[in-house]
């Protein structure tokens, strides 16, 4: 387990490494360097002055080289449309996606695991096929039109829920109201990973439902209730942790997407304004941020699993 | 032997033989008893010819602006309304669903090949091509490979040839492990050592004896995979790192429409329901053809 670990660690570094040098390179490597370079009411010797002070003329490997020893110092650089640290930039967003994403996980759980449980249990019935039915359709929505509909439905007809933005402008700080504001971007965000954890769930527990063990335990007079979620549950949610690995991923890079929509000051909205006004600093910070939460990740399920299932050998 | 088991003599003749069926005939049968996966694969069929006849179909030039005729109804001039800058809705829906459909279709055919080949060499050879090829395709699963897209298209500009690059580069993992679990199945069967003793080459083996059995799962792979880059063009190009204005995709209508929903609510509904009901139908028809082509998988 121990070496497992290591190797798994020494991996990952290696990745955000190939990770940060492949984001350096491709934005480096731009045609016309960044985009605020391209203001027309900059004269030549703007520019040229602007360059040399950014180091933009430098070999790129020798740029990199100085990036990799400041990052390794926690130093990211400055961000050149917001002058201001990236880390403060990074700072002030990531907290924002983290409370969307988690929420959204949340929903997905508590609302995924039962549907698949009762699916399972009830299989072939109407809700089960209802049950299916909205996985498909979750799966195949495009997340941004849900959205826009759900802004559609209950911003501009109903006028009940706000169409955007993390809290009402102008307004002092209250639960209420940044509750209010993370419904609609919550379920949105949702969406795809409850209707994949549902599957799961389902296929997990029809399969274990059938196993010898569930039988005993009917045999020797339990409850339903009980075999079903004391013998059933535990079980069955094993390969459920292997979809919870990929929703976080999931969760951060639709990020991107669900914070357009819904102007949702968090780290994805972060990485398209940056990658579009190309202040380099920030889209490497961005990016390197995702990674690094998406790599930490994948690699606690896959820990957590070899201690859920005894009969994966882990290493 | 009893007596019921011996049909009468004469009757026995003609139904000897039952008509011989190929693999397709069989698959096509259990295909055409799906009536979702019929209906998908008319919907598809009726938006791919409607993509390919845009400019002869189209009732108007899509990129015709006309500032006074901004956000109209739908009418009998046009069917679907106009947008903000009075286009007509219904043609530039027509010539985005080119843009949909091609990035769609050729984005898959790219990872396909990539997946085929990476897929195979890592299967066929083992050992260390494989390990390398697989921690490869780990790597890129790992990565959040839409930030990655994300920058290519935003600085090196988003033309159509480039997005269906980055798609096509970004979507060869799930197919690769697919054609590697499948070769790894059959390269240890009879008929691939047999070929293998009379001295057939590898790369002979792996085209003509080994991928071709693989080809059902690579047909379900290929499209689910083009459900997958209609969404993610769709995306980049709501996001407006895609498909530049003033070409139509029904991404970039749709970021369009957002800023208008109060005055035209109706604006984002086409597109979206475009978008979804496309890559809908190539779920169906993903899920209907693994029903079909490998009856062992159902469920």
């Amino acid at each position: 387990m121990g070496a497992y670990a290591l190797r798994r660690v020494i991996q990952a570094i290696v990745l955000l490494f190939v990770v940060s040098i492949v984001t350096f390179f491709l934005i480096h490597q731009a045609p016309g360097g960044p985009a605020m370079l391209a203001n027309p009411d900059l004269t030549q010797e703007q520019v040229a002055e602007m360059s040399a002070e950014l180091q933009l003329d430098d070999p790129i490997v020798v740029q990199y080289g100085r990036w990799l020893g400041h990052a390794l110092r926690g130093d990211l650089g400055n961000s050149y449309n917001a002058i201001e640290p990236v880390t403060a930039v990074i700072a002030d967003r990531l907290p924002n996606t983290v409370i969307l994403a988690m929420a959204s996980i949340a929903v997905s759980v508590l609302l995924g695991i039962p549907l698949g449980v009762v699916s399972a249990l009830k299989r072939n019935s109407v809700l089960d096929r209802a049950v299916a039915g909205f996985c498909f359709m979750g799966t195949s929505v495009p997340v941004f039109w849900l959205g826009i509909m759900l802004i559609v439905l209950f911003s501009v007809r109903l006028d009940v829920l706000p169409s955007g933005g993390m809290s009402t402008i102008g307004e002092d700080f209250s639960i209420k109201d940044r509750l209010v504001h993370l419904i609609l971007p919550t379920l949105v965000l949702a969406i795809g990973n409850l209707a994949e954890l549902t599957r799961y769930t389902r296929s997990g527990m029809i399969t274990i439902l059938q196993e010898d063990y569930i039988r005993t335990a009917r045999a020797k007079g339990l409850r339903e209730v009980r075999v079903v979620l004391a013998h059933g549950l535990r079980n069955g949610l094993i390969p459920v942790v292997t979809v919870l690995g990929i929703m976080i991923p999931r969760a951060m890079g639709g990020a991107a997407i669900t914070e357009t929509v819904f102007s949702w000051p968090g780290i994805g909205r972060l990485a398209v304004e940056s990658a579009t006004s190309r202040d380099y600093p920030v889209v490497l910070g961005a990016t390197l941020t995702v990674a690094f939460v998406t790599i930490v990740f994948t690699f606690l399920t896959d820990l957590l699993y070899g201690v859920l299932d005894p009969r994966v050998q882990v290493g | 032997m009893t007596e019921s088991a011996l049909p009468a003599q004469g009757s026995l003749a003609p139904s000897r033989t039952p008509p011989r069926r190929s693999f397709a005939a069989f698959a096509w049968r259990r295909f055409r008893s799906n009536h979702i996966a019929m209906l998908s694969a008319a919907i598809l069929i009726a938006l791919a010819l409607s993509a390919l006849l845009a400019p002869v179909i189209a009732p108007h030039d899509p990129n015709k602006v006309s500032i006074f005729r901004s956000h109209e109804r739908p009418s009998a001039d046009h069917w679907l309304g106009t947008d903000e800058n009075g286009r007509d809705e219904l043609s530039r829906l027509l010539f985005g669903a080119r843009i949909s459909m091609s990035v769609g279709i050729v984005a898959m055919a790219i990872g396909l090949t990539i997946g085929v080949v990476i897929g195979s060499l890592a299967g066929y050879f083992g050992g260390f091509v494989d390990a390398f090829l697989m921690r490869l395709t780990d790597a890129m699963l790992a990565i959040p490979y839409f930030f990655l897209i994300l920058i290519v298209v935003a600085v090196y500009g988003s033309s159509v040839g480039n997005l269906i690059l980055v798609i096509g580069l970004s979507s060869w993992m799930a197919i690769a492990r697919i054609v590697r679990s499948e070769v790894i199945r059959l390269k240890g069967q009879e008929f691939v050592i047999a070929a293998e003793s009379i001295g057939v080459s590898s790369g002979r083996i792996l085209a003509r004896h080994i991928v071709p059995h693989a080809v059902p799962s690579i047909i379900v792979a290929a499209t689910l995979g083009i459900a997958n880059a209609i969404l993610l063009e769709s995306a980049l190009s709501y996001l407006g790192v895609g498909v530049r204005p003033p070409d139509a995709s029904w991404g970039n209508m749709l970021s369009n429409s957002q800023a208008y929903l109060w005055n035209n609510p109706l604006l984002p509904i086409y597109p979206g329901v475009l978008i979804f009901v496309s890559v809908l139908a190539f779920n169906f028809l993903g899920d209907a053809l693994r029903d079909s082509l490998d009856p062992h998988l159902k469920n």
